[in-house]
């Protein structure tokens, strides 16, 4: 299989990922959409790391995901904080600030 | 990082050794200072007792902020041109400086609104985020400092629920220095790996901050939820951008994306779609057209001393990247993307022009006041010219100390229920208090563009440069979206100075020294750069980007 199906591949992951973060309701499914947005990043870079012969993509898709746990603990931490207020993680219930 | 040696004689790597990158202590110490700061932060509220913690924390942040400036200072002093350090992720040059020096003295006025404790008595930051908003123990939170506004516990306990107040949360400061350093760290990142973690490191704090409001803390968490969900998703944009152009030029340092794209049949696809998705995630930081969704509702909900910092501080740091990016990494290409930006521009003038017409609350149109005038600096930042960059800079600094001090002022008017921050609540402020009014109707003078304030200036410098590189239709259009903007910000004068003040009206609550020193020092500066722009426009045109 040649290297370019895994990035269509990420492609597909991410735009998955963005279609979901636009339609889905719930906060946590939202952000699961964002962290697959991620995780199909990371696998571009570590395709791009094997067709480019460098260790850099590969490096790189660490950081990306020491990034994503940190961005799971607070984003939990507040979406917690909204959910035990409102009973809901709906973001269509959250619509006081507007206009 | 580490330099691997690949002998391929037999496929197998034979020989690895690591080498340590040079380091320039003295170039990065102001961003190690405030590091640091945050980390003794983090310590402070682990090991000192509750009722210390508000002093330690504010002297450990004001002093963590005066010994970067003074770092700042030394390395300026010593002379040293631009310096490329720690394997080429971080260049300390002239913007970098520049906006170093600059983000340092918003901090420390953001620091002082943040730490304020006199106009809202316990300070604007709830006592524990953790107590779910509405039952008894949220309520005794906030009825207790009802029943006696300003009076202080000495203890500032759980216990002091039943009586008196409780102190703020203190884990304000530690993300407060964070994020400052994140933002730092963002203006002088060389490549986009660095630029990515600085960017995380700078909004996760803010995400955290924006839902801590001690008021209306539905509001707040609301804010918190939706700038977390909508900056996650921008960045996870900006992320893949990192690895389209990863992938187009085998390295992620803005210096090896703009030789490869000199001059070379590699796809443009990876390259144009990298940047393209690139600009998304930093133009949603900066609250620039389109992508500025967020901006009216989190700086509406958001406590007003982080809305404050957020308006000034992001702003710059979200636009010094974007500077570092174009004029570093694809100045050679400019020509196929400035169409695009021309127009996000417009977009960007436009919107924050007309939706601001339309706002009735002082917070949500000062927020599209900040969409309008990103509109303004990107005006600039497409000028990829010395006279551009410099203008640029200068356009940070004047709009970050106004926009500053205009949310300190927002701090001031209130009734029983906090801050009343629809405008109808504003008519006839000039009876009850004149000088707050006369200094709000300053600040709004200098975010309309009047001469005399720095927000004139600016917008000469930034105009005047990108009339020079050939952009007249744009300048033009930007000339007519300040004129419409300066309408709605004449309109919360006149309606200041002109209308008879509502018998139920709010109070201007007289403030404490930290907020004073905090608008003083931004009307100052407005005034300043309004009358002597020279010193600071010669520092903005002292160096270009070293990459």
């Amino acid at each position: 299989m040649s290297p370019t199906s895994y990035l269509l591949l990420s492609a597909l992951l991410f735009s998955t990922g963005a279609v979901g973060v636009l339609v889905r309701r719930n906060a946590v499914v939202v952000f699961m959409c964002i962290e697959l947005m991620l995780n199909a990043v990371n696998l571009s870079l570590v395709t791009f790391s094997r067709i480019n012969g460098s260790l850099d993509g590969q490096i790189m898709a660490f950081f990306v995901m020491v990034v994503a746990a940190a961005e799971v603990v607070v984003g939990l931490a507040i979406i917690l904080s909204i959910f035990k207020t409102r009973r809901s993680a709906s973001v269509d219930d959250a619509n006081l600030l507007k206009y | 990082m580490l330099a691997v040696q690949q002998i391929s004689g037999a496929g197998q790597v034979l020989a690895q050794r690591a080498q340590l990158p040079a380091i320039d202590y003295g170039a990065l110490a102001p961003l190690l200072v405030i590091l640091g700061a945050a980390c003794v932060a983090v310590v402070v509220e682990a090991f000192v007792p509750r009722p210390a913690r508000w002093g330690a924390q504010v002297a450990v942040t004001v002093l963590g902020l005066a010994a970067a400036g003074a770092a700042l200072g030394v390395h300026l002093s010593s002379g040293a041109g631009g310096v490329v350090t720690l394997a080429g992720t971080v260049a300390v040059d002239g913007p970098a400086l520049f906006l170093w020096g600059t983000l340092l003295a918003l901090g420390l006025g953001s620091a002082l609104l943040i730490a304020d404790r006199t106009v809202e008595p316990g300070g604007a930051f709830v006592a524990d985020a953790a107590v779910r908003v509405g039952t008894a123990q949220d309520r005794a939170q906030n009825r207790a400092q009802r029943a006696q506004p300003g009076g202080t516990t000495p203890g500032g306990t759980r216990a002091a629920a039943a009586g008196g107040h409780e102190e703020m949360q203190t884990e304000v400061f530690p993300l407060f220095l964070f994020s400052l350093a994140g933002m730092m760290a963002f203006t002088a990142a060389n490549d986009l790996l660095t630029m990515f973690v600085a960017l995380e490191v700078l909004s996760l704090p803010l995400y955290l901050m924006c839902g801590l409001a001690r008021r209306r803390r539905l509001l707040s968490q609301e804010a918190a939820v939706k700038y977390f969900l909508l900056g996650a998703f921008a960045s996870a944009f900006f992320l893949y951008g990192v690895a389209l152009l990863y992938g187009y030029a085998g390295s992620v340092a803005l210096a090896d994306i703009s030789q490869a794209s000199a001059g070379t049949d590699r796809s443009d696809t990876l390259l144009f779609g990298g940047l393209a998705m690139l600009v998304i995630g930093l133009m949603f930081k900066a609250s620039v057209g389109p992508f500025h969704t967020w901006t009216p509702d989190v700086y509406q909900g958001a406590p007003t001393p982080v809305t404050a910092f957020m308006a000034a501080c992001t702003k710059v740091a979200a636009f010094g990247a974007i500077l570092r990016v174009l004029h570093v990494g694809f100045e050679s290409t400019s020509w196929t993307w400035r169409g695009v930006l021309w127009g996000i521009a417009i977009a960007s003038m436009v919107i924050g022009a007309i939706l601001g017409l339309t706002q009735t609350d002082v917070k949500r149109m000062i927020a599209y006041s900040s969409v309008a005038h990103a509109g303004f600096i990107l005006v600039g930042a497409m000028a990829m010219t010395p006279d551009g960059l410099s203008g640029t800079l200068f356009y940070l600094l004047a709009y970050g100390f106004t926009t500053l001090a205009a949310f300190g002022v927002v701090t001031l008017v209130r009734d029983a229920e906090g801050e009343s921050t629809h405008l109808s609540q504003w008519a006839g402020l000039a009876k009850r208090s004149p000088l707050t009014a006369a200094v709000f109707g300053f600040l709004l003078f200098a975010l309309a563009g009047i001469p005399l304030t720095s927000g004139f200036t600016a917008k000469f410098a930034v105009f005047s440069a990108a009339l020079a590189d050939g952009m007249a239709p744009l300048v033009v259009i930007a000339l007519v979206a300040s004129a419409v903007a300066a309408f709605f910000y004449l309109r919360v004068v006149v309606l200041m100075y002109f209308s008879e003040p509502a018998a139920d009206g709010p109070t201007v609550s007289v403030p404490g020294g930290f907020t004073t020193a905090a608008i003083t020092l931004g009307v100052v500066v407005t005034l300043l750069l309004g009358v002597l722009p020279s010193f600071a426009l010669d520092w903005a045109a002292l160096g270009g980007f070293t990459s």
